[in-house]
């Protein structure tokens, strides 16, 4: 058998390995009745349903064709999440300054060009900015720096 | 009258200072995203939404609203000005709206953008009033098996009408209901599916999902294709269409101001299928057809006058029944949550001022819209300019401040990364992110209004079929099952949203 739609492919593959996660999972809860109904029954029928839909999804990856999967874009991809995750790991440990800053100069890595100087400026304004709205102006309450 | 007492009460809760103020700053905030490529109107109310932590209920809401349809309005500058849609619901305006600016009419097309706007606007103000009344009394006959079958054809009927593959957008649809069972279960108190995370003991945060699937997951997107902007023209003068622009147009904004407004009431509806039905009918209306993509008036107004009456009555839904019709009704729910009100046709008789508050706002912040946007029409194309390596890294800054600030924890900000993730593998399968917005938002109801009719009917499934609206509305969803099945359906569904795209 051969794919014809590869995006179909790995999307039923996607939801059946959900629709299967939340079924198993769904087995440590009590499942109740149909008057009283546990904790697991509805998850169980809708993770039965995503499997069965993935299914579909899947069994017609094979008959009707499809266009390509589109290339990823790795470099933006894991520069952002790489400076998202970086904002989580510092927001309360260092503060939100060092933080934005972090966030606004790892991102720009992403993009294809990097100017050194605007990137500096963007990221000294946008923290003041945020500083200025988020913990002075909204009144969230903020580390703001170490040992703030 | 009733209406115009009710308007009454509205007008008064609107026109107070603080109120208007809101609308303003949404409108305004709405707008300025609106025109900035690249950002829909789901990720910016995701976005600003924790703007608007601080504020009363009724002033935080009418912000939110001003932010959707400020948005919408801001979408179509953009698309006429730049050949971008701001948003998904102005790809079909860019069509013409750009070559009008091409031949130096960019005025007059922003002038009946407007302008039709704000008559759509204030028609689908007066539907709202309207219509909405009877529909919450009909909705406060509901038991829980009624709801189940209408939260049921809800997201079918939303699957159906959106764009896309459609098993993809159904099996999103589940996904999102699964989504939603994650935290504790309401009547066990057992958390389910959150592996021990504290952090998630209660429910995930619908702001973080729409903020990974929309918001981050965007940005991604952007990046990856190299940015090219054409700037029609640098400035606008003159905004007031011709004579015969208005002999020509101005059926076609009565004709665009009813589709949109009955399509905005459809689940699944909303501004975007509104405009592109509008422009494909009045295609196949128009007499001389010849003009139509190259530049012709009418594929402005018909196309900007529905969205914005569809955006406007895509309310009724929400304030009725408490249902979300598309993503962005989806959060307003949400927020509604966050701010203690619980949506559904309660809110009528127990807000009122709540409820007619923001539909009179819905009025005025249209009406602010018109006045601010032409003269500002400068600063817009200013904004226009400003590149995206610029724009990205000041969205991101807010998104991550922003789901930090719902629980003072960063887990949501590592769920954002896991949310970023979903989002562009979604993207890439060719599976829309906003189905799973909605069933994320309805599954917890769609649970307990399952259960409440399983336990009156003491287990027996039939309650679903015997009872006639709840058949009614499940008969609903099953024909709507059946035509999509059908070949001749679906070929005639993807046509209509393939026109506007090519």
């Amino acid at each position: 058998m051969k794919i014809k739609a590869p995006r179909d492919f790995w999307a039923g593959l996607m939801f059946i390995a959900f629709g299967l996660g939340f079924l198993i999972v769904s087995q440590n809860y009590s499942m109740g009745t149909a008057v009283r109904m546990g904790p697991a029954y509805f998850p169980t029928i809708l993770g039965g349903l995503l499997a069965f839909l993935g299914l579909i999804v899947l069994g017609q990856s094979f008959t009707v064709s499809g266009s390509p999967i589109p290339r990823f874009a790795f470099r933006p991809l894991i520069v952002i999440l790489i400076a998202i995750g970086l904002f989580g790991v510092m927001i309360r440990s260092v503060g939100l300054v060092p933080a934005t800053l972090a966030l606004v100069v790892v991102s720009s890595l992403g993009n294809y060009e990097f100017r050194t100087k605007e990137v500096l400026v963007m990221a000294i304004g946008l923290a003041l900015f945020a500083v200025g709205v988020f913990h002075y102006g909204l009144g969230l309450s903020f580390k703001l720096w170490p040992g703030h | 009258m009733e209406l115009f007492n009710n308007l009454a009460l509205g007008f008064d809760v609107a026109l107070s200072f603080q109120n208007l103020l809101y609308c303003f700053i949404g409108v305004l905030l709405g707008t300025l995203i609106g025109v900035l490529p690249g950002l829909g109107p789901t990720a910016t109310i995701a976005m600003l939404l924790p703007v608007t932590f601080t504020l009363p209920p009724v002033a935080a809401l009418i912000m939110l609203a001003g932010i959707y349809y400020g948005s919408q309005y801001g979408g179509s500058t953009t698309a006429i000005l730049v050949n971008l849609p701001g948003e998904a619901a102005s790809v079909v305006t860019a069509i013409d709206g750009y070559k009008m600016a091409r031949q130096g009419r960019a005025g007059p097309a922003l002038g009946v953008a407007a302008i039709g706007s704000f008559f759509a606007g204030t028609v689908a103000t007066v539907v709202i009033g309207l219509f909405a009344p009877p529909l919450a009394d009909i909705a406060l006959q509901f038991g829980p098996a009624e709801y189940f079958s209408l939260m049921a054809v809800g997201l079918v009927a939303a699957v159906v009408l959106a764009h896309g593959p459609f098993i993809k957008a159904l099996a999103m649809v589940v996904l999102g209901l699964l989504l939603g069972m994650v935290g504790t279960d309401v009547n066990s108190g057992v958390p389910r599916f959150n592996f021990d995370i504290p952090d998630i003991a209660e429910r995930i945060d619908f702001v973080v999902i729409a903020m990974g699937l929309f918001g981050t997951c965007e940005i991604i997107a952007n990046l990856e294709v190299r940015e090219h902007r054409d700037i029609a023209i640098s400035k606008v003068k003159g905004f007031m269409p011709t004579k015969e622009d208005w002999k020509l147009c101005w059926p076609t904004v009565l004709r665009g101001t009813a589709l949109g407004s009955v399509l905005g009431i459809l689940p699944g509806g909303g501004s975007l299928l509104a405009s592109f039905a509008a422009y494909t009918m009045e295609k196949k209306l128009a007499k001389p057809p010849t003009k139509f993509g190259e530049g012709d008036i009418r594929g402005v107004a018909a196309p900007e006058s529905a969205n914005n009456a569809g955006a406007q009555t895509s309310f009724i839904p929400l304030l009725t029944l408490g249902i979300p019709s598309n993503s962005v009704m989806a959060l307003m729910i949400g927020a509604m949550i966050l701010k203690g009100i619980v949506p559904g046709p309660m809110v009528m008789t127990e807000r009122p001022d709540l409820f007619w508050g923001m539909i009179a706002s819905m009025w005025v912040g249209n009406l602010i819209l018109v006045i601010l946007n032409l003269p500002l029409i400068g600063l817009w194309i200013k904004l226009l300019s400003v590149p995206y390596r610029i724009l990205y890294p000041a969205i991101l800054v807010f998104c991550c401040i922003g789901v930090y600030t719902l629980n003072n924890t960063e887990f949501n900000v590592y769920l954002l990364v896991v949310f970023s993730i979903l989002g562009y593998v979604c993207v890439k399968l060719e599976c829309e992110p906003a189905p799973l917005i909605l069933g994320f938002i309805l599954g917890p109801m769609m649970e307990e209004y399952l259960r409440r009719a399983m336990l009156l009917s003491r287990g027996d499934p039939m309650t679903f079929v015997t009872k006639p609206i709840s058949a009614a509305l499940l008969g609903v969803a099953v024909l709507l099952l059946i035509a999509i099945a059908l070949p001749a359906v679906r070929k005639k569904r993807e046509e209509a949203f393939v026109e506007g795209a090519d």
